[in-house]
């Protein structure tokens, strides 16, 4: 890394290594700079970022526009061409009903992000806060949290889920706005004592860190500690697990729908699909294998932009 | 009176020693600090001394306020400090300030230079004019000797003594009247404490600012101090003058670690005698009776274990020494 001697010498000859082009360019009218502009300069330059940005951005547009990638009905089945093979009238083949798996794999994007997109931002929201608060305020508040967390770390995901899902959502009447709010909801429910956790832990370790007691002598107040202090320090790990539970979080819509309790046709979702394909997985292999490419180049992607922006976040790994 | 800064009387700080999981049962307290009673002229240097785990962090955070005083009184300028509230503790943020002993620890990572030394203007807004921050910034650098380019760089470009200066520009920036330095330079090089030390010597002469300079180096604090503080086990032992400390020291644990110092001439070396003390510093939770020295001092008798020796000038020296059987003996040769 740097070397620390050099930069003492504060020569202009040695000192350029320390400095980036446009602060050599013009030295003397150097533009004031924060952590959030720098980590943006410095994502734009990283090719992990643009590919993965690139990619998402495609997910997103599928899921917000799917009639521009395909003219294809994704709810026209026709049994005659049940398993067809990957053709040029349909690129991915047809499934066991005869749905047009390129279509529906288009439109089952929207499903599948929003339930992963909004999943995952609810549990680090509401994990992330409380572990901060946790963390930061300690004694009998953190305690409190903590035992909270432990009783819904003791609930089985999917017995859970099923409890409701099946209490809240009665089958006949819920539309399918209100299954997605509520398969939403019990992700996010029973996963944030996890986000949580990992924001405490590492919110205690900032807080122990002399310059947070050096920001309490300035007299800063506890939001501002929190925000400009324990938040950026404690933020990479709780990143690193949002980028993961996110394509867990996609495959627990798909556990949800194959147990009867998730999504139902007519909505269409990968997990869906996937789950659908698993009785024909020998005869019918890309029934399966597009689907699932597609899931997983999508959280292949969001843990590459994850990935990028904690390194972006931290100054030493530039 | 009226030019001493802070006053310091009967100042405690007990930290309670709790055992149980559920229901937490205190089972007795560290007394970190133990009745300390000192004041702070204006513009002038106390250093406090003594070996690891004698209280002086614990000193410097209550000062601070950045711990709650268990009993004793404190006023900065007249004012109690330890019943400010609201405004007038902001105002006492303003006024004292800390450098912090590691320099590794004590700068946001995740922060700009600039932003952390712009940092109290952020919190004090009245200080600063929002369109002169960045310009005070600069200047701040300036002060400490580092140059003002270096503001949109982050704290690990820097080498240890440049940290420390940055934590010095921090703490400048609210042009406060005394600075608590809690062990500023033990984290760093001894070429580089020295640079240090003069840049904390030239701002006082500079700024008139008081220090509070906390360190366990007697030669460091030496370089510094117009008076020192010797402690032992949360307790001020000794306290007097540089001159009085370090020529006539009368309490047998000064000596004692005076005796230690390195000799720097090659000619005396060896010819000076060293006194060793004996055992470690007894537990804080459970002092000593009496003198809390006696168990490692070759003086210590019977009344030292009855009776506590008070912080009071005795006839055998000319400044406070809290020692029943004070007397000089020449240590540094």
């Amino acid at each position: 890394m740097t070397d620390p001697s050099t930069a003492a010498s504060g020569s202009s000859v040695e000192a350029d290594q320390f400095v980036t082009g446009a602060e050599n360019a013009k030295p003397t009218t150097t533009k004031p700079r924060s952590l959030a502009s720098d980590a943006w300069r410095d994502l734009r330059r990283r090719p992990l970022f643009i590919v993965s940005a690139a990619l998402i951005l495609l997910v997103l547009l599928m899921a917000a526009f799917p009639f521009l990638f395909t003219q294809a009905d994704p709810n026209y089945a026709e049994l005659s061409r049940s398993r067809g093979t990957p053709s040029a009238q349909a690129w991915f083949g047809y499934d066991n009903q005869g749905y047009d798996i390129y279509a529906r794999t288009i439109y089952g994007a929207r499903a599948s992000i929003i339930v992963g997109l909004v999943a995952t931002a609810l549990t680090v929201l509401i994990g992330g806060t409380l572990g901060l608060l946790a963390g930061y305020y300690g004694g009998w508040l953190d305690g409190l949290m903590s035992r909270i967390a432990d009783i819904f770390f003791g609930l089985p995901f999917v017995l859970g889920a099923i409890v409701i899902l099946s209490s809240f959502g009665s089958t006949g009447t819920t539309s399918q706005t209100q299954i997605l709010f509520l398969v939403i909801l019990s992700i996010s429910l029973l996963s944030w004592p996890t986000a949580m956790r990992i924001m405490r832990s590492a919110a205690i370790t900032a807080r122990q860190q002399d310059y947070v007691k050096a920001a309490r002598a300035l007299g800063a107040s506890g939001p501002r500690i929190i925000l400009r202090h324990m938040l950026p320090n404690a933020v990479a790990p709780v990143l690193v697990y949002a980028t993961i539970a996110l394509g867990a979080f996609i495959g627990a819509e798909a556990t949800l729908s194959f147990l009867g309790l998730g999504l139902r046709a007519p909505v269409v979702s990968w997990g869906v699909m996937i789950a659908d394909s698993r009785d024909i997985i020998r005869v019918a292999p890309h029934t399966l294998l597009f689907p699932a490419a597609f899931l997983t180049a999508t959280v292949l992607a969001f843990v590459m932009l994850g990935d990028a922006v904690r390194e972006a976040l931290d100054p030493k790994m530039r | 009176m009226t030019d001493n800064i802070i006053e310091v009387r009967d100042l405690t700080k007990h930290f309670p020693v709790r055992v149980g999981v559920l229901f937490k049962k205190t089972v007795g307290h560290v007394r970190a600090v133990d009745g300390v009673s000192f004041e702070l002229k204006r513009g002038e240097t106390l250093g406090v001394v003594g070996e690891s785990g004698c209280g002086k962090s614990t000193l410097a955070q209550v000062l601070m306020r950045l711990e709650p005083p268990t009993s004793g009184q404190a006023t900065f300028e007249g004012r109690d400090m330890f019943a400010m509230k609201g405004a007038e503790l902001r105002k006492l943020r303003r006024d004292i300030q800390i450098v912090l002993q590691d320099p590794y620890t004590s700068l946001n990572p995740r922060m700009t230079v600039g932003d952390i030394i712009g940092e109290p203007f952020e919190i004090h807004p009245e200080v600063a004019p929002k369109g002169s921050r960045r310009e005070k910034v600069r200047d701040l650098l300036d002060v400490v000797g580092l140059n003002p380019e270096y503001l949109n760089r982050y704290p690990h470009q820097f080498s240890g003594g440049q940290r420390q200066r940055i934590g010095i520009a921090r703490a400048l920036a609210l042009k406060p009247k005394v600075i608590v330095c809690d062990e500023p330079v033990s984290a760093l090089d001894v070429s580089i404490q020295a640079q240090v030390m003069n840049l904390l010597g030239d701002l006082q002469t500079e700024f008139g600012l008081s220090y509070v300079f906390i360190a366990h180096d007697l030669s460091v604090v030496r370089h510094l101090s117009d008076r020192v503080a010797v402690m032992y086990l949360g307790k001020v032992v000794e306290i007097g003058t540089e001159e009085e400390i370090y020529e006539r020291p009368t309490h047998p644990y000064t000596q004692a670690l005076l005796s230690a110092v390195p000799v720097p001439d090659p000619e005396l070396r060896g010819k000076r005698q060293v006194i060793r003390l004996e055992g470690d510093v007894p537990s804080p939770v459970d002092p000593p009776s009496g003198c809390r020295f006696r168990t490692r001092c070759w003086k210590a008798q019977d009344l030292c274990a009855q009776e506590e020796p008070a912080l009071v000038t005795r006839d055998a020296g000319d400044h406070p020494s809290a020692c029943h059987f004070a007397e000089q003996r020449a240590i540094v040769p």
